[in-house]
């Protein structure tokens, strides 16, 4: 279980992150939301170890991260950032096969080469695994960067806006190959999110931030509620029902 | 072609310059000429291992291709040392005429300058790299400035022994050096294989190599302390070369194309003592010693430095 305590960091004055803490379920989805600048990806950032934190502990099963190795802390826990550039000219495969540098150090087994083969298989990049990023579209690069965290295979997979660049369709794919990795493989998923429908649909739990400081952690149903979304982004959103899912409506 | 046969082609032609370097035109007087001949190819060797190593590993950890380790202010603050010790204690003292204390002191020195100026590229977490070239490019200019104001003030006799460091070039090797080099590097290289394996994962940049278990901090410090001593190795040796990690590293990185370091090195390397070799022989039998090696080499690097510019300047 990823365990936030009492987590803070300050830019100059300004609070980015204030007092937060959290328990992360096991073996779930659970979703950031806010509106930009809530703090959202620097929370992610400093429980997968990017950043260091100011103030507060981050306990991963029951071990704070500052005293782990870091390369034991790859094989649990792995993030995706949302800028993903890269300098190298790479092709898809290489780019996953990356994922497998904790368990081997660069030289691959067979079985590193199974879970890199896996990954492109579950982000559907079979056909251009030889592909060099550079010739891809937005869309399908991001789809090689999650097919990378992936092949990475950690208990805990923290997600800074995956979806960004990504049409409907794809969108989609990911969010419920997520949920499958979830439900098949026992996975447990943090995922910042902008669109808060897909928040609704895909996840278990949704974390609301603002200014910093949590508003309303809980299950999804809770969460994705008139005053809730009001007080978060504050709009008044027009929330309906449709295939027992709840949509919100938010253009007006 | 694999990057094998690349490889192969590439030693093939590193031997075959060697050999004609050694051979050509050798005369009767071989015993001679041959040692002395020798002494010179060996520096070239380790010149061209020290640069191409560095530069190499200096744009991995810096993400990007045109910069080299000269941004750091090694080699001015090189003849900074150099001048300082002549104006401080003149020229007959101890640290000057020994060269291996010089060689150790430079070293030392452009070590700890190295180590202080890590505490800029990696203080906090929003490293920012043109931060970085812009404090390296000051401080080489102060070290320069101060350089030039000394070397104004001290006596002219003692002027000539700086000069003798600031353009030292193959052809006046330090002999003393080589042993102590190759002694040096071996256990810079040694220690830098245990970090080897991290370098295509720190050319994904900060965050992946986080994400993939690399204690970044840790060994950025290390691998630019290695930086450090293989910059000096090569300065103390044959003097400040500016373009030619940057050359051999571009041409190395368009001729394998590949992202891989262990091959790259290789043929970073290569090329280095190609281009040293080639450029050495056409300074001895072309220009008969009417040119210096620097001057080849930062012509063909400036030409090639211009070109990447303009194509880097189009691909965005």
């Amino acid at each position: 279980m990823v365990e936030v305590k009492n987590v803070s960091k300050q830019y100059g004055n300004k609070f980015v992150v204030k007092g937060v803490s959290l328990k992360i379920p096991k073996q779930k989805i659970t979703a950031f939301i806010g509106p930009n600048g809530a703090g959202k990806s620097t929370l992610l950032s400093m429980i997968s170890r990017l950043i260091k934190k100011d103030e507060g502990e981050i306990l991963i099963d029951g071990k704070e991260i500052g005293a782990c190795k870091s390369n034991d802390l790859a094989k649990k826990i792995s993030i995706l950032k949302q800028s993903n550039h890269i300098n190298l000219r790479l092709t898809v495969r290489e780019l996953v096969s990356f994922g497998r540098f904790p368990y081997s150090s660069g030289r691959l087994t067979k079985e590193d080469q199974r879970h890199v083969d896996e990954a492109i298989r579950y982000m559907g990049l079979e056909e251009i695994e030889h592909k060099f990023l550079d010739q891809l579209s937005g869309g399908q690069k991001q789809r090689a960067f999650v097919a990378m965290v992936i092949a990475q295979d950690t208990e805990y997979i923290l997600l800074d806006e995956p979806l960004n660049n990504l049409d409907m369709k794809h969108s989609v794919q990911i969010m419920k190959m997520l949920r499958k990795l979830v439900d098949e493989l026992g996975k447990t998923i943090v995922i910042v999110l902008h669109d808060i429908n897909f928040a609704s649909v895909y996840a278990d739990y949704v974390v609301a931030m603002k200014d910093g400081e949590l508003v309303h952690v809980g299950p999804t149903d809770q969460v994705i509620d008139r005053s809730v979304l009001k007080d978060v982004y504050d709009m008044d959103i027009n929330i309906q029902q449709i295939n027992n899912c709840k949509i919100c409506v938010y253009f007006s | 072609m694999g990057y094998r046969a690349k490889i192969t082609s590439l030693l093939v032609v590193a031997v075959l310059l060697i050999v004609t370097f050694l051979f050509i035109d050798l005369g009767k007087n071989w015993d001679y000429a041959l040692p002395r001949r020798s002494v010179k190819m060996l520096a070239v060797i380790i010149t061209s291992v020290a640069i191409g190593f560095s530069t190499l590993v200096f744009q991995t950890i810096t993400n990007n291709r045109i910069l080299t380790p000269s941004i750091l202010g090694l080699d001015s603050l090189y003849m900074l040392l150099q001048t300082m010790l002549v104006f401080l204690f003149g020229s007959t003292h101890v640290a000057m005429i020994d060269k291996n204390i010089n060689f150790a002191l430079s070293l030392f020195f452009m070590m700890l300058f190295a180590l202080i100026f890590y505490k800029f590229l990696l203080r906090g977490e929003g490293q920012d790299i043109y931060f970085l070239l812009l404090i390296g490019l000051i401080f080489g200019t102060l070290f320069n400035s101060l350089t030039s104001f000394m070397q104004v003030l001290i006596d002219p006799n003692e002027f000539l022994i700086v000069q003798d460091r600031m353009f030292a070039s193959i052809n006046n090797v330090n002999t003393d050096l080589l042993y102590l080099s190759i002694a040096v590097m071996l256990l810079a290289g040694l220690y830098s294989l245990k970090y080897a394996k991290y370098l295509d994962v720190l050319a994904l940049g900060r965050e992946h190599a986080i994400n993939l278990g690399i204690d970044y901090d840790h060994v950025v410090k290390r691998l630019l302390i290695i930086v450090a001593v293989f910059v000096s190795i090569s300065t103390a040796l044959t003097g400040p070369m500016t373009f030619l990690g940057l050359l051999v590293i571009n041409v190395a990185r368009e001729f394998l194309n590949t992202y891989k370091h262990s091959v790259l090195t290789i043929g970073t390397v290569l090329f280095s003592i190609i281009a040293l070799v080639g450029g050495q022989l056409l300074v001895e039998r072309v220009f008969t010693f009417s040119t210096t090696l620097s001057v080849v080499i930062n012509f063909v690097g400036g030409v090639y430095f211009i070109y990447l510019l303009l194509k880097e300047n189009r691909s965005w």
